[in-house]
């Protein structure tokens, strides 16, 4: 028997697809719910068509999650539920361990859900009547607590991943931090996808890519924390065979910074010509934030297994 | 063997300086649990043919073979080690820490228990086991791993493989009883000159003790054991992962608020 890493003697729990797929749609949907908060806090009403855009997305990414987890029970699926209730016989009751971010995470999935349900059908009833259904104070109100949540949706997997015995992930405290700022990333590219069926929303594209840029810096920094703190442990040869990977991840923060920098040139430009390449650099870039917004999930989960 | 009692400490000494290897253990942990085992394969590398602890094998017999080139001498178990491992009935348990659903219980034996009706699957506790003990059953979609013979213990009969071991490296007993008769054993092994024996979970470094502990002919690491250095429970990365989300959050909320201020643009 030979074991690799000196000090890591844990099997591996099999989190494969439907788990990466799960921490993907995660970090879209409370990212998204995040950026179209901050959308509305801006107070110009130009800004509102993209935010909406973004509580859509939220919801339908929100919608995803549980599918993707309950299918991840394999044979257990119909047993989703004592997530949330223990089942002991004669000690049944609520399951709630703050220290086990599992357990906080299911807590936080459904009560985001209700957030995040509400929010985009405000934002559906509203586009339907032509004009805001709540007043905006306290619209705001209810997407900072949302906003909140979908923040802790998006990196707590992240934190889940490190409270474990696992090489690499429990080798670093840079994972929660690391998937809310590629999931703000993701949120604000897919955004700037859709934007292409809701014309009016453009108005906010310029400054959506500045924001990615932001976070797209503050990604890069966390992916060098991450291997810093991986390299200290002495588990990096493990991240090594997914050197691709991470190269794709590293693409997407790129293509984040780049698109920012393009922006900001193209808005002091002006000019329809400009626009056009907009539209076309907005495909590219925010395709390639997405793709490496998955590859930065596949890259951290597999590198343990 | 007393009469084993609810509300009293149990455990296993494994005692791996007297282990032959004979996998008697593995047999009458499978017969009694009805655990059907693997599909066979033949790793061809060792004495070793079963691999690892899984939901299969809730016992396994490591062999640890460091043969080196001058020929030991007799009785020196240092060039070949065997060790039956097993779940170590943290006192401070990796798996329970995690497990979301409640089905890790410490029972009224004070072991470490996955009730199968609670349990639905998720795999957390083998993310943290730190022994990589529980494994997935298939077929019933959930975590399995050495009960200690509860069932057994409920019957007043003592687990499966300390019964069958027929050299009592694996002994089963009340914890007191055992830590008592390893202390014994440990003295015996360094006066006849065999100093690297080592008691592994006797006391409280490695997860605040293990009821099923072991002697060992060699450092911890050698037998895929963590030290007591590297004996960490998941939840010591609770605080750091959230407070490095907590700043990434407040940088990033600074970020969007300055990217969309509103600028009188327009
Ligand atoms: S050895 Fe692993 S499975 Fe057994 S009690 Fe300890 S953490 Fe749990
Ligand atoms: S697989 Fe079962 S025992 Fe393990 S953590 Fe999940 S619910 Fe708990």
């Amino acid at each position: 028997m030979v074991y690799l890493a000196a000090e890591h003697f844990v099997r591996s729990p099999q989190w494969l697809w439907y788990i990466l797929f799960y921490f993907f749609f995660a970090g879209l949907a409370g990212g998204s719910y995040a950026v179209a908060t901050l959308l509305r806090l801006s107070g110009e009403a130009r800004d509102e068509p993209a935010a909406r855009i973004g509580f859509y997305v939220s919801l339908v990414a929100t919608v995803l999650c549980p599918i993707l987890l309950t299918a991840d029970l394999g044979v257990s699926w119909t047993r989703f539920w004592h997530m949330l209730v223990d089942v002991t016989p004669g000690e049944t009751g609520i399951n709630f361990k703050y220290w086990s971010p599992m357990s906080v995470g299911a807590w936080g999935l459904l009560v985001f859900g209700f957030f995040a349900f509400v929010s985009a059908a405000e934002a559906w009833l509203s586009d339907r009547r032509g004009s805001p259904l709540v007043p905006p104070f306290l619209n705001r109100v209810f997407n900072v607590v949302g906003a909140v949540l979908g923040i802790f949706i998006a990196s707590y997997t992240g934190v889940l991943l490190s409270v474990s015995n696992q090489p690499v992930w429990s080798d670093t405290w840079s994972l929660g931090g690391l998937f809310l700022a590629s999931g703000l990333s993701g949120a604000t590219a897919l955004i700037g996808l859709l934007m292409r069926y809701r014309p009016e929303a453009a108005f906010s594209l310029a400054r959506l890519h500045q924001a990615a840029g932001y976070f797209s810096a503050l990604e890069l920094a966390l992916i060098i924390v991450f291997f810093v703190t991986v390299g200290a442990a002495g588990t990096l040869p493990r991240v090594l065979p997914w050197l691709a990977l991470w190269a794709l991840a590293v693409a997407g923060v790129a293509a984040g910074l780049v698109g920012a920098r393009g922006h900001m040139r193209v808005m002091m430009a002006g000019g329809s010509a400009a626009l056009a390449r907009v539209r076309l650099d907005t495909v590219v870039v925010s395709l390639l934030v997405l793709v490496g917004v998955l590859a930065l999930r596949a890259a951290v989960i597999f590198s343990a297994q | 063997m007393p009469t084993i009692k609810a509300g009293e400490e149990y455990g296993f000494f494994t005692d791996t300086s007297v282990c032959i290897g004979c996998k008697a253990c593995e047999v009458a942990c499978k017969e009694w649990n009805q655990l059907e085992g693997n599909n066979p394969t033949f790793l061809a590398d060792s004495f070793d043919n079963t691999g690892d602890l899984d939901a299969q094998n809730w016992r396994h017999v490591k062999f640890i073979e460091h043969v080196p080139d001058q020929s030991a001498t007799t009785g020196d178990g240092t060039a070949w080690l065997m060790m039956s491992d097993v779940c170590k009935h943290c006192k401070h348990a990796s798996c329970m820490e995690v497990c979301p659903t409640g089905a890790i219980i410490r029972t009224e034996f004070n072991t470490v228990f996955i009730q199968q009706d609670v349990c639905n699957g998720c795999r957390n506790c083998i993310a943290a086991c730190p022994y990589g003990v529980i494994g997935m059953n298939q077929q019933t979609g959930t975590a399995h791993k050495c009960t200690l013979c509860y069932d057994r213990l409920q019957g007043g009969l003592e687990p499966a493989c300390a019964k069958a071991c027929p050299t009592q490296s694996i002994q089963f007993g009340p914890l007191a009883d055992l830590q008592q008769a390893a202390d014994v054993r440990l003295a015996t092994l360094h006066s006849q000159g065999q100093t690297q024996a080592q008691l592994y979970g006797r006391d409280d470094k490695v997860y605040g003790g293990l009821n099923a502990f072991f002697l060992l002919m060699d450092k911890p690491e050698t037998y895929g054991l963590p030290n007591a250095d590297n004996a960490k429970l998941p939840s010591r990365n609770d605080l750091g992962g959230y407070v490095g989300a907590a700043i990434t959050a407040v940088l990033a909320i600074v970020g969007g608020l300055i990217a969309f201020r509103r600028r009188g643009m327009g």
